[in-house]
């Protein structure tokens, strides 16, 4: 268990799943986290495995994701005009393979947490994190209680735990240093209640300086890699 | 005080319909709009409404015609193909006269098309895209706070009026996060509904909701009423918002997420020294003519951009009636158009 006091997120697992209610902010930190992994890794494969949402995805990244070496896997026909929800068979692959670092871009609510499940036998029981992303400023994840039922739905469907939390609380341009602190409270209870730790509060990159010296726990900047057309 | 939350376009349609007063929502899923259901599916059973998804498109449009006839607020949401099988209901219930709210998140066609976003929706919302001389009100907003600012208000004018109001927007708006700004309480205007069908417990005469007339003399007569009715509304509830337009060499005219795009466009040709404006039609039906009256001295010429192949240009010729050139560049298919598509067409057009 990496210790809270660390400045930097660190993935110490091979795979590293990202799930969460739909919109907290999971496809744009499993982009991140891709990047993160590939500077000390080879072999990365990132596979946007959302079935619920028809387009602002991680597959979007997928031309810089791959210029930097990273592989990129994403249902058949994402971002097309059909919605068929169509896995790919590489990703079994990779979870069972010793060497290939993946990082799974899991879809919303429990909807979407339910393709794991049919990863179940192939992701590595004692190799793993799953991350349980939320935003606070969502409207279904703004109290403890409401927020524990995502976890044990998504927990459910997936038949995988949660092991780590991401306090990914913000408002897009409009975020101040309080929305995070705000979020941070409400991972602290989870942690409390659920004994899963925390493993960063995320920030899109400026607002790193005024936050790192207010947490004792790691900060994840992110670069914005999913964009509006305008 | 309020709330302020990051939310999905579809689901602050659903918000915004439930701090409305709606309590009955009936529909059918259909990407890129199913978040309505979704959301409808979690949120009604808390405010003690009814969310029922429907066998199809044809009965909810029908179950919406029930629930109306009751005075009652009520809503049904889908995207292109959906709201083509809801034309018959729409129809219908346009000419029993019934207040209710229709949500269609435009997805690219003609047929199944595909599920990226499209504006090829305007012909079928704004002429009449069922039978009979009716109309919608068509409101189109252009942010996720607009989507709940209208979403409440097309309840009012429903009421108000006696008509259907449609929200017509695009898988963007649909599907992109933006910060809303959700007020404590709604004004939710009150209106007579004494002519719902809600038992009259023996103290008046029974209330007839239907759109059948046998006697063509009377169906005349009702459509004579239809007809004073939407000249109150063209006369009444014409919105738009005009931008730059002070001293614009061309007027840009867009709805939706494509008034976002041009923008962006206006910014990108500031920079290299070209005057454009924006007009965007917040109203589609009625289509904000006062607008055009207001900007149509200024341009040398109106430029629409559309992601269709060129629906509303034909009003924006119509509104500005021979008076300055009309252009048009779109996208079609789910493809949205760039700074670049729209800043070429500028340059065309201008002979840079």
């Amino acid at each position: 268990m990496p210790s809270r006091n660390e400045d930097k997120l660190t993935f110490t697992k091979r795979v590293n799943i990202f799930c969460g209610h739909y919109g907290s902010g999971k496809s744009e930190i499993s982009v991140n986290a891709a990047v993160l992994i590939g500077q000390t890794h080879q072999d990365v494969l990132m596979a946007d495995m959302d079935i619920v949402n028809p387009f602002f995805r991680s597959i979007d990244a997928r031309n810089a994701l791959e210029a930097l070496g990273i592989k990129v896997a994403a249902p058949l026909f994402a971002n097309t005009n059909v919605d068929v929800p169509a896995l790919v068979p590489e990703v079994s692959t990779a979870l069972r393979s010793k060497e290939r670092h993946v990082i799974l871009d899991v879809g919303g609510d429990e909807d979407g947490a339910r393709v794991l499940g049919r990863y179940h036998l192939d992701i590595p029981q004692d190799d793993y994190d799953m991350f349980f992303v939320f935003n606070r400023a969502r409207p279904l994840t703004r109290e403890l209680n409401e927020t524990l039922n995502y976890i044990r739905e998504i927990e459910a469907a997936s038949r995988q735990k949660v092991t780590r939390l991401i306090n990914n609380t913000h408002y897009l341009s409009e975020t101040t240093v309080n929305d995070v602190l705000y979020g941070l409270e409400l991972a602290k209870e989870i942690s409390r209640e659920t004994g899963i730790p925390l493993a960063a509060t995320c920030v899109m990159e400026g607002l790193e300086g005024e936050l790192a010296s207010r947490l004792d726990h790691p900060v994840f900047v992110l670069k914005k890699n999913i964009l509006l057309p305008f | 005080m309020g709330q302020k939350l990051l939310m999905k376009g579809n689901e602050v349609i659903a918000e915004a319909a439930v701090r409305a007063g709606c309590r009955h929502y009936f529909g059918y899923p259909i990407t890129p709009q199913t978040e309505i259901a979704h959301y409808m599916a979690k949120r009604m059973p808390e405010v003690g409404g009814v969310f029922l998804q429907a066998e199809s498109e044809v009965s909810a449009i029908n179950m919406v015609y029930g629930a109306a006839s009751t005075g009652k607020r009520v809503m049904t949401s889908s995207s292109s193909p959906g709201i083509s099988l809801k034309q018959e209901g729409i129809s219908y219930a346009s000419g029993a006269e019934l207040p209710a709210v229709i949500v269609n998140i435009m997805r690219g066609g003609p047929g199944l098309g595909g599920i990226q976003p499209s504006q090829s929706d305007y012909f079928q919302a704004t002429k009449g895209g069922g039978h009979g001389d009716y109309h919608m009100v068509v409101l189109a907003p252009a942010s996720v706070q607009e989507l709940y600012e209208l979403t409440v208000e097309a309840f009012n004018i429903a009421d108000r009026y006696r008509i259907l109001t449609m929200i017509l927007g695009d898988g963007v708006l649909g599907q992109m996060m933006e910060v809303v700004n959700f007020r404590d309480e709604e004004k939710i205007e009150s209106s007579d509904k004494s002519w719902a069908a809600c038992g009259h417990e023996n103290k008046r005469e029974h209330n007839t909701i239907t759109s059948i007339h046998i006697d063509p003399a009377v169906l005349e007569q009702w459509n004579l009423r239809y007809q004073k009715k939407y000249q109150a509304i063209i006369e009444n509830e014409q919105r738009y918002e005009l931008y730059n337009c002070e001293d614009a060499d061309i007027i840009l005219v867009a709805y939706g997420s494509v008034a976002r795009i041009c923008k962006g466009v206006i910014k990108e040709a500031q920079a290299q020294g070209i005057k454009l404006g924006l007009l965007r039609p917040i109203t589609l039906w009625p289509f904000p003519v006062e607008g055009f009256e207001k900007v149509v001295n200024i341009p040398k010429a109106f430029l629409t951009v559309e992601m269709s192949a060129g629906q509303m240009v034909e009003d924006v010729k119509l509104a500005s009636n021979g008076r300055k050139p009309v252009y048009f560049t779109g996208r079609m298919g789910g493809m949205i158009p760039t700074v670049d598509n729209v800043l070429s067409k500028v340059k065309e057009i201008l002979g840079r």
